[in-house]
C-alpha cells in the first residue's frame, strides 16, 4: 500500500509529477519539497523575458497555489532536503524535520558549472538557473553597461541577446571555434553568430578566460592570448552538472547524473528520478544520455509518476529542445551522435532552414531555424523510424514529410 | 479581468477570471484546466496548449501567425477553430470566450 509520495525538487519535474499522480487517483499524502521558497515555476523565461523585465514574476509559476490546496499538497518550499536515509525510507530536512516514505522521487535538477579560475569569487560575476540569481543580473543590465558573457551555449546567448535588447554592450567569450558547437551542426552556428554581430553583439570565439581581475568586484576578464575585457557585469554559462549530492550520499548509482532504468527507478525499489539529474537508457537511440530540457523533465515526471503507482510504463521519448534568440528559434529534435549525412534543407539566407541527421536512411534529429514545420515533421518521421529519401530530402521546397521512401 | 469559459476534455465546464495581458494558455495552466498541457511554455514549441474556438468568438481573435500554423497542423486533430492557447492575449474584448480543449494534445 502506497500512502505516501515524497518528491524533491519543484522545477518543471516536480510539478509533472504532482499533476499526474493526482491525475491518475493517487488519494494519499503528497509532499513537495523544494529548496527554493516560490511555488514551482518554469525557468526558460529566466534568461528572456523575464530577465529583460517585459513577464511579470506573478508569470513564472505554472500553477496558483489555490491548485496545491485543492489537489491536498503540501508544499514545503524554502526546505532544503539534506539527508535520504533509503534504509528508512526518510528524508531529513535543513531545519531538523523528518519525512517518512513509501514512494520517492527525486527531481533535483543541474546545477551551473562554476569557473574556477583566479577571480571567479569576485562580486559581479553572476549565473543564471533560478529566480534569485535574475535580480541582479538585470540591475546590471543599463544601456551602456559592459557586460561580459562566458560560454556561448543557449544560456550565454539567450542572455547575450537580451541583455542587448536591454541597450547593454554585449562580448560573448567562447571556448571552441563556434558558438553552441555541442548542439547544433556548423551553419546553424553560423546562422546565429551572424545574428549576434548584425544586433552588435562582439562574439570572440577560440578564447579561453584564465582570470578575472578586480578590486572590490570584478572589473575585467583575461584571456589565454593576453586580450582583456573590461566589464560591468559577467554573467557565466558554462555549462551544468547532475546535482546528485544527496543521491549520492545515500549510496544510489549515480554515474553523470542519477543512474535510472527506463521505468525511471533508481538503485533503490523505491526510489525514483526524473529530469536534468537522470542518467537514463534512451530505447530510441540505443544508449545512456543524460538531457536538460523541459520535455525531458516532463516526461520523465510522467513516467515516473506511473510506476510510482505500479502502473508499468517505459520512458522513450524523442527528446526536443528549443532557444530563442532575438527574433529567431531554433527548435531541435532528436539527437545528432552516429549520424552518417547531414542535410541541408532551405537556404539560411532566407532565415528560415533546416539541418537534417541521417543515418542511411532513418532520420535521427533536426535542426531547425525558424522553421516549424520542418520541427513538427520531424518529431514524428524520428519516433516511427520512417524510411527516408535523402534526395528528396535535400529539396527544401518540398516538405519534411514528403520524403518518406516510397514502398516500391 | 475576462471570464474564460473551458470546457474540459471530460465535457465538464470551467469558468476562469483570467487576469488581462496574460494569455489563455497561462491562465489555464495557473488554474489547472484539464488537458491543457502546455509543455513549453508559450514558446509555441510543442502544440500542446491546443484549444477549439467557439466559432462565434473567431472573429475576434487576431489571427494565427505562421509559426502558429505550422504547428497546428501537426496538433492532435486540428480544425478551422483550432488555437494555440498560447498565443491569445487576454483582453477585455475577450470576456465571455469559450474554447473546448481536446481529448489529447500533440506529444509524439
Amino acid at each position: 500500500m502506497i500512502s505516501t509520495i515524497l518528491i524533491i525538487g519543484g522545477g518543471q519535474a516536480g510539478a509533472q509529477a504532482i499533476d499526474t499522480l493526482r491525475k491518475e487517483g493517487f488519494s494519499g499524502r503528497l509532499v513537495l519539497i523544494g529548496d527554493e521558497p516560490e511555488l514551482p515555476y518554469q525557468r526558460p523565461p529566466l534568461s528572456k523575458k523575464y530577465l529583460s523585465g517585459e513577464m511579470a514574476a506573478d508569470r513564472l509559476p505554472f500553477r496558483h497555489r489555490s491548485f496545491y490546496d485543492e489537489h491536498r499538497i503540501e508544499l514545503k518550499l524554502g526546505r532544503q532536503a539534506v539527508r535520504l536515509d533509503a534504509a528508512a525510507r526518510q528524508v531529513e530536512l535543513a531545519d531538523g524535520e523528518k519525512l517518512t516514505y513509501d514512494r520517492l522521487l527525486l527531481c533535483l535538477g543541474a546545477e551551473s558549472r562554476r569557473l574556477s579560475c583566479p577571480g571567479a569569487a569576485l562580486p559581479g560575476v553572476h549565473y543564471l538557473r533560478g529566480v534569485a540569481d535574475v535580480a541582479p543580473i538585470r540591475a546590471g543590465l543599463k544601456p551602456q553597461s559592459r557586460v561580459v558573457i562566458i560560454g556561448g551555449g543557449y544560456i550565454g546567448l539567450e542572455t547575450a541577446a537580451t541583455s542587448r535588447k536591454m541597450g547593454c554592450e554585449v562580448t560573448v567569450l567562447e571556448m571552441a571555434d563556434r558558438i553552441m558547437n555541442r548542439v547544433v551542426a556548423p551553419s546553424v552556428s553560423q546562422y546565429f553568430a551572424a545574428e549576434h554581430a548584425s544586433h552588435g553583439v562582439n562574439i570572440i570565439c577560440n578564447t579561453r578566460v584564465v582570470c578575472l581581475e578586480g578590486q572590490e568586484r570584478m572589473e575585467r576578464v583575461v584571456c589565454a592570448d593576453g586580450s582583456h575585457h573590461e566589464a560591468d557585469l559577467v554573467v557565466v554559462g558554462v555549462g551544468a552538472v547532475a546535482a546528485t549530492e544527496l543521491a549520492r550520499k545515500a549510496g544510489l548509482a549515480c554515474d553523470n547524473g542519477i543512474v535510472v532504468d527506463e521505468y525511471c527507478r533508481t538503485s533503490d525499489a523505491a526510489i525514483y528520478a526524473a529530469g536534468d539529474c537522470t542518467n537514463h537508457p534512451s530505447p530510441r537511440f540505443g544508449r545512456r544520455v543524460r538531457l536538460e530540457s523541459v520535455d525531458n523533465a516532463f516526461e520523465q515526471a510522467k513516467t515516473a509518476a506511473l510506476n510510482m503507482l505500479d502502473r508499468p510504463v517505459t520512458h522513450d521519448r524523442v527528446p526536443w529542445f528549443w532557444s530563442d534568440q532575438f527574433d529567431n528559434k531554433l527548435l531541435i529534435v532528436g539527437l545528432s551522435q552516429d549520424y552518417d549525412r547531414q542535410v541541408l534543407r532551405g537556404d539560411p539566407a532566407s532565415r528560415s532552414f533546416s539541418v537534417c541527421y541521417l543515418k542511411g536512411r532513418e532520420l535521427l534529429a533536426v535542426e531547425a531555424v525558424n522553421h516549424s514545420k520542418d520541427y513538427m515533421a520531424a518529431r514524428k518521421l524520428i519516433a516511427e523510424r520512417t524510411p527516408l529519401n535523402p534526395d528528396r530530402l535535400a529539396d527544401g521546397a518540398q516538405a519534411l514529410k514528403d520524403a518518406i521512401e516510397s514502398q516500391s | 479581468m475576462a471570464r474564460i469559459i473551458f470546457i474540459q476534455p471530460d465535457g465538464s465546464r470551467r469558468e476562469i477570471d483570467a487576469p488581462l495581458g496574460i494569455t489563455l494558455m497561462e491562465a489555464a495552466r495557473q488554474h489547472g484546466v484539464q488537458g491543457v498541457i502546455a509543455q513549453c511554455g508559450g514558446a509555441c514549441a510543442c502544440a500542446t496548449c491546443h484549444v477549439y474556438v467557439d466559432p462565434a468568438w473567431l472573429p475576434r481573435l487576431e489571427p494565427r501567425e505562421d509559426m502558429e500554423e505550422a504547428m497546428l497542423e501537426n496538433a492532435w486533430q486540428p480544425h478551422n477553430n483550432s488555437r494555440l492557447s498560447c498565443q491569445i492575449q487576454i483582453t477585455t474584448d475577450l470576456n465571455g470566450l469559450q474554447v473546448t480543449v481536446p481529448a489529447q494534445q500533440a506529444i509524439t
